[in-house]
């Protein structure tokens, strides 16, 4: 997935950078705050922005359902209202910015989003020039959450290391820990770098530190079996789920039993075809979200998900839906109300994230970083009876 | 007895480099050009096979044999379209033609079976055997491995040197101009060469595939470019050769992962191919054939 995210918003990078040649220019409206129509508001307008059409269109859609999703819920049960205006940015960084503006000039109060990276990264440094609070459900790089009023819902990758790292020593699944990494891939570098970090920190022993890079993956033999000598009582696989098969494939046939644990790039193992599912029973990994938990919270979700909307919600429809309630809480607890202007509502806002703490579908125990950056327990499931469990 | 694990290892990475390479040096041996796209045909064998076996519910066994009979029409069909065209050009314009239809299979692989790679486990599973209390194992494919290498390498140099159509091969790897006057068809031998090579990209692959259970478009890139770099160690053109070349080659590799760096493997494989080539630049067991001008 995040490889057909990373190339999908290289398209859109690309397809951003021929229109920069076309001469159009943004209009400047940073400074004005159009707040005078909402005297008379008793909801607070909610902006979202996400593609709904083009190629990365899931995301965008999943996000706008699930947020929509939370907004009826929140409005449903009284107190604090809330009003989403989710508009189309197709995963253009212009397009997301025009829509940001448009966004503004309907009476934006908060902005929900943006859905991808590429946009989220423009959008929120206009946005923090403008003192507009920004709460992404998805953009997951560290650039995001360096403006300053952007926060964000889900795991940066380095995060993933150290929340894996914790969550192996919080619940002592071992202590002897072998670390098997792709050195050739950003994502899994980035999350083994901040495992090792923090596995020394929690006093996890790496037994067997050990890699392959783009160009020797098919042999994990001498990977598996320095694990094995080892005596590692678990293997941690930072890696996509096509090598980990061949991993877990070797483990069976050196009849080396140890846990396995690994991150979101491990969803995915029980969709190869052909696979041999059996081996896969008993690998943990961390997913911010899978539909099949059994977690009542997960259940209700994905059971109203699926009445309205009709399909099975993914991880972005659970990070937008979180993001409202989080939206809810933070202002519940900054004392918001909807006649509040954009500025003043972003410096209480702000003011009120780091003293949150909130269970949500992609984690328990979320809270913030005056950066922005998200900690919270993440969710691990285990492979049970071919499918995922909650642990 | 890691040791021993770790040779074993590289015996079984060997023997699938082996397999490989037989196919390389086959077709370099007599038609004189580094086929590239051997990989690639390797893969489309092992796809044949999966599709064959999990779609169709065929018998592993006939699906081998079809993907055999497949793979050695594609074989001929790659050489009569991309490289019979070329017998005249340098061998420069025909290196680029292989690598272009090496590209070409991967892409036609991406849109037929996607990226998504198909796992092989549910094809063929072989045991495994345990040795010395369990701390010892040899995977079944592994002995097959090595012992269809060693069938095929015995079988190739027998057909060579005793047949005559194996004799008519040699004659043209020789002087394509002087075996041409002598009677020879040059270009139904070449195109039985390559048949030969294909049909041993077929066997090479279900034996990959087996050994390391990932089936992705790309699958037979990697270990064909290692392969390549077996032939060249072991004397390229040599039959003997290349097995020899291949399991060295699988050692070397597995060890210097083990011992040395788990990164750096590839690394010193191809520092210790230079090393043979600067010292014999036939290779290992090459014939050093003296040009007279």
């Amino acid at each position: 997935m995040k490889k057909a995210l990373s190339v999908m918003l290289a398209a859109a990078m690309a397809v951003s950078f021929a229109a920069c040649g076309t001469g159009t220019t943004n209009p400047g409206t940073s400074n004005s705050t159009s707040q005078g129509s909402s005297a008379a508001a008793t909801s607070i307008r909610v902006g979202g922005l996400g593609p709904l059409t083009g190629g990365a269109a899931i995301y965008g859609n999943a996000v706008k359902n699930g947020a929509q999703l939370a907004v009826d819920e929140i409005n449903a049960k009284g107190g604090l209202q809330f009003e989403l205006n989710f508009m189309d940015d197709e995963n253009d960084v212009e397009k997301s910015m025009n829509a940001y503006n448009s966004l503004k000039d309907w009476g934006m109060q908060l902005l929900m989003g943006t859905t991808t990276t590429q946009p989220c990264i423009a959008v929120s440094a206009q946005a923090s020039d403008d003192r507009m609070f920004v709460l992404t459900p998805s953009a997951s790089a560290p650039e995001v959450v360096a403006n300053e009023t952007a926060y964000q819902v889900c795991f940066t990758d380095p995060n993933q290391g150290m929340a894996s790292a914790n969550y192996i020593a919080d619940n002592n699944l071992a202590t002897k820990v072998a670390v098997i990494h792709d050195s050739s891939d950003a994502y899994s570098s980035g999350v083994y770098a901040k495992f090792k970090e923090q596995a020394e920190a929690r006093g996890l022993e790496i037994v067997a530190d050990e890699a392959f890079t783009a160009d020797n993956k098919t042999d994990f033999s001498v990977q598996v079996q320095k694990a094995k000598s080892a005596n590692a009582e678990l293997v941690f696989l930072p890696i996509y789920y096509s090598e980990a098969d061949l991993i877990l494939q070797e483990m069976n046939k050196q009849g080396y039993e140890a846990t396995v644990f690994g991150c979101d790039g491990l969803d995915g193992l029980l969709t190869i075809p052909g696979a041999d599912t059996s081996l896969f029973e008993g690998v943990m990994l961390l997913t911010p979200f899978a539909a099949d938990a059994q977690d009542e919270m997960t259940q209700n979700f994905v059971t109203s998900y699926q009445e309205k909307f009709g399909e099975v919600p993914n991880q972005f429809a659970a990070d937008a839906y979180d993001a409202m309630y989080i939206l809810l809480a933070a202002c519940e607890k900054a004392g918001v109300t909807a006649d509040m202007d954009a500025a003043t509502i972003c410096d209480k806002v702000m003011e009120a994230m780091p003293q949150l703490t909130l269970d949500g579908l992609t984690g328990n125990g979320m809270k913030w970083e005056a950066t922005g950056e998200v900690n919270k327990e993440p969710r691990a499931v285990k492979i049970v009876n071919g499918a995922y469990a909650a642990m | 007895m890691e040791f021993l694990s770790y040779v074993i290892n590289g015996i079984s990475l060997g023997g699938v480099y082996a397999i490989i390479a037989l196919g390389y040096t086959m077709v370099y041996g007599i038609a004189k050009m580094l086929n590239f796209a051997h990989g690639d045909v390797i893969m489309v064998g092992s796809y044949l096979v999966y599709v064959a076996v999990t779609g169709a519910g065929m018998h592993p066994l006939l699906a081998v044999v079809l993907s055999m009979v497949a793979c050695t029409l594609l074989g001929i069909v790659i050489e009569r379209l991309a490289y019979k065209p070329l017998r005249g050009a340098s061998s420069l314009s025909v290196l680029i033609t292989a690598i272009g239809v090496s590209y070409l299979l991967q892409n036609l692989a991406l849109l037929i079976w996607g990226s998504t790679p198909k796992s092989f486990s549910s094809v063929i599973s072989l045991p495994t055997f345990h040795l010395a209390g369990g701390s010892l194992t040899i995977p079944g494919i592994t002995v097959v491995t090595v012992a269809v290498s060693a069938v095929i390498m015995v079988g190739l140099v027998w057909f060579v040197n005793s047949t005559r159509t194996g004799q008519a091969m040699l004659a043209v790897s020789e002087d394509k101009g002087a075996a041409q006057l002598m009677g020879i068809n040059v270009n139904t031998t070449i195109a039985i060469t390559f048949a030969i090579g294909s049909a041993l990209a077929a066997v090479a692959g279900v034996l990959l595939c087996t050994a390391y259970p990932s089936l992705q478009p790309t699958t037979g890139a990697m270990p064909g470019i290692k392969a390549f770099t077996a032939a060249v160690f072991g004397g390229i053109g040599s039959i003997p050769g290349a097995m020899v070349g291949g399991i060295l080659l699988g050692i070397i590799e597995i060890l210097s992962k083990a011992y040395i760096s788990t990164q750096l493997a590839d690394a010193i494989v191809f520092a210790v191919l230079i090393v043979v080539l600067l010292v014999r630049p036939t290779g290992l067991m090459g014939k050093k054939i003296n040009e007279k001008v």
